[in-house]
């Protein structure tokens, strides 16, 4: 891997070059033009809409002052990939920025400079005709920028499956588009089939991930036909030929295009009766590799349409859902193939629920609010559950309360507590709380004994110790977070039902737990109540 | 572009993006799935491309492709931009 730190260095130095912390400086064409764009991006709260015709009346500007610009176009063919280059250095600079909190915010402003440069330069080619053009910006920015502002944080993941699928079918169009105007080539017919398919995976796949995590009813769950896997590998293998047929055929009247669009009805079945036998706690890993498809597509629409930047960007997204891919697996101890293919459950010497719950203890706020008064240091661990009672704020405010009375609280997050990775932190960061106080698994784990008191919000799964005792569990050798070392754990939790594991948690029946059962932020805010009375 | 070029760019923008990718911390997940969905709202210049293109085909789809995109990349980056200003230090 560091060898290949030798082939990046030239681009990362390219990328240093142009910090944008020194707009001025930055080796861009025509300065001004990514000036205005960078102002674009700031006023966020504005309609992008009218940000890009602005954009566009200076672009007219800059064109007319421009001796070498393209008769034709505002810029010429050289400009453009300059342009683009730029655009994707910033990209790459803005996911370097997000590997730290601090940096995150400017990381993401370059990124979206980047685009603007991008798209700007992309309408100073020549021979465009912008009223379809502008009409669909306007529209498309006023629904985004609609949808970001009123999203609700614990709905980020319905957002984030939605938002792919639109990237996946915004490169559906585009190669189904390409195809009538593109010179044919070998390269360019591969490539659109292609995009197409996975374009039409990630839009259906996707669809179907935003429908369970909204939790929409009609829309099928589990194994929906009979032998849904040979299905499956006979619709993959009907894309195959469909798109043999559309490279063989390409030039040839209207059987390419026919090709084409039946690679993307094949490719849409396949997408659906891929997600929905996946289950819900699943959900992080089929958006992260939903992420990484939309990403995929949007590069092979740039080996369509012959366009550096849509590689490069397509290929970095590509990487990135991979990698919290990855990562999510590893949490679970599962592989990917599993994952999508395998469904976790009850074991046949899975021990008996009744039998494993007979020593429960229930508790009551009053009760719980007498041991924080005594504790000196407490962890709290959030699990979905927070998430669907939206006790983030609670929470905050029960931390702020055991701080002023001399209590060190911190944060336990699991990689795959919530429905998609980095869940949690995103909703603890809206409620105000210190990222600092969020400690990842591995770092808190050797410290577990330390701690008096955890509080397990909403969690089950994520925190059974079954999976470091049991070796027959379904959730053997899963990383846990091991509450149960603390000295007294409490677990708020609706019921005693199982987790997505489908097995009884010996956590709740242990000596040193409580059980406070209840609504998340209702029971949060009873034990505040409890801790200021008592 | 021959085919070769662009394989090349892909490859090494890959490890470009793997190298990046795996010092983002836990904490930043989900704000870098939405900020490089937004990225992946590059097709925005191919549906540009595509929608001023004449014929009305071509712009139908490319019309709803620049929809699409920029629903993508627009809301991607505004969303992304509200998450991360919620990550302070107290």
């Amino acid at each position: 891997m560091l060898n290949f730190a030798y082939f990046i260095m030239p681009l990362v130095l390219l990328a240093q070059a142009s910090d944008p912390g020194d707009k001025s400086a930055s080796p861009s064409p025509s300065p001004s033009a990514v000036k205005t764009s960078a102002e674009g991006v700031e006023s966020t709260d504005g309609v992008p809409g009218t940000d890009s015709v602005q954009s566009a009346d200076d672009a007219k500007n800059i064109g007319d002052a421009a001796d070498e610009a393209d008769a034709k176009g505002w810029f010429s063919q050289d400009a453009i990939n300059i342009a683009y280059l730029i655009a994707a250095v910033l990209f790459i600079r803005g996911m370097k920025g997000l590997t730290h909190p601090r940096t995150a915010v400017r990381g993401n402003m370059m990124a979206g400079v980047g685009m603007l440069v991008a798209v700007f330069f992309a309408l100073g080619t020549g021979g465009l005709s912008y009223t379809v053009i502008f009409f669909g910006l306007a529209v498309g920015g006023v629904l985004g920028a609609y949808k970001a502002v009123k999203v609700e944080m614990t709905d980020m993941p319905e957002m984030v499956a939605l938002f792919n699928g639109f990237g996946g079918v915004g490169s559906v169009f585009v190669a189904g588009a390409a195809m009538m105007y593109e010179s044919v080539s070998m390269q360019g017919s591969i490539a659109t089939a292609l995009s197409g398919f996975i374009g039409a995976v990630t839009l259906t796949g996707s669809l179907v991930a935003y429908a369970k995590l909204k939790g929409i009813k009609w829309v099928p769950d589990g194994q929906i036909i009979p032998a849904q896997k040979m299905v499956n590998a006979l619709l993959v293998l009907a894309a195959v030929a469909l798109s043999w047929w559309l490279t063989t055929s390409a030039g040839t009247g209207a059987s390419p295009y026919f090709a084409y669009w039946l690679i993307v009805l094949v490719a849409c079945v396949l997408g659906i009766l891929l997600t929905t036998p996946i289950g819900g706690a699943d959900m992080p890993v089929v958006i992260a590799l939903l992420n990484s498809y939309s990403g995929l597509a949007a590069c092979a629409t740039g080996f369509v349409i012959n366009n550096n930047v849509l590689i490069i960007a397509g290929s970095l997204v590509g990487a990135s859902g991979l990698i919290l891919c990855g990562i999510m697996c590893k949490a679970m101890n599962r592989s990917l193939k599993n994952v999508i293919f395998a469904k976790l459950g009850p074991t046949a010497d899975t021990p008996d629920a009744e039998e494993v719950y007979k020593t429960v203890k229930t508790s009551s706020p009053e009760e719980v609010a007498i041991l924080f008064d005594s504790a000196q240091k407490a962890v709290i661990v959030p699990g979905y559950g927070l998430a669907v009672s939206q006790a983030q704020h609670a929470v905050r405010d029960l931390s702020n309360l055991l701080e002023s009375r001399g209590c060190h609280v911190d944060f336990a997050v699991h990689p795959v507590a919530g429905r998609m990775p980095g869940h949690m932190n995103v909703l603890l960061a809206e409620a105000n709380i210190d990222y600092d106080r969020l400690r990842e698994m591995d770092d808190i784990n050797p410290e577990m004994e330390q701690y008096d008191v955890a509080l397990v919000i909403g969690a089950n799964d994520v925190v059974n110790p079954v999976a470091r005792t049991d070796p027959n569990s379904p959730i053997a050798g899963m990383p846990i977070i091991d509450v149960d070392k603390c000295r007294t754990v409490v677990v708020v939790k609706r019921s005693l039902s199982p987790g997505f594991a489908g097995i009884p948690n010996p956590l709740f029946a242990a000596e040193n737990t409580l059980m406070m059962f209840g609504d998340g932020k209702k029971a949060i805010l009873e034990l505040i109540a409890a801790i200021k009375e008592g | 572009m021959t085919l070769i070029t662009g394989l090349t760019i892909f490859v090494l923008a890959i490890f470009i993006g793997f190298e990046i990718i795996t010092k983002v911390p836990p904490t930043l997940h989900t704000p870098l799935m939405s900020g490089s969905n937004a990225i992946s709202g590059i097709t925005l210049v191919g549906a540009v491309l595509a929608a001023g293109h004449p014929g009305w085909q071509t712009q139908v789809l490319g019309f709803l492709a620049v929809v699409f995109a920029t629903i993508n990349a627009v809301g991607g980056f505004m969303v992304t931009h509200r998450m991360l200003s919620m990550f302070k230090r107290r």
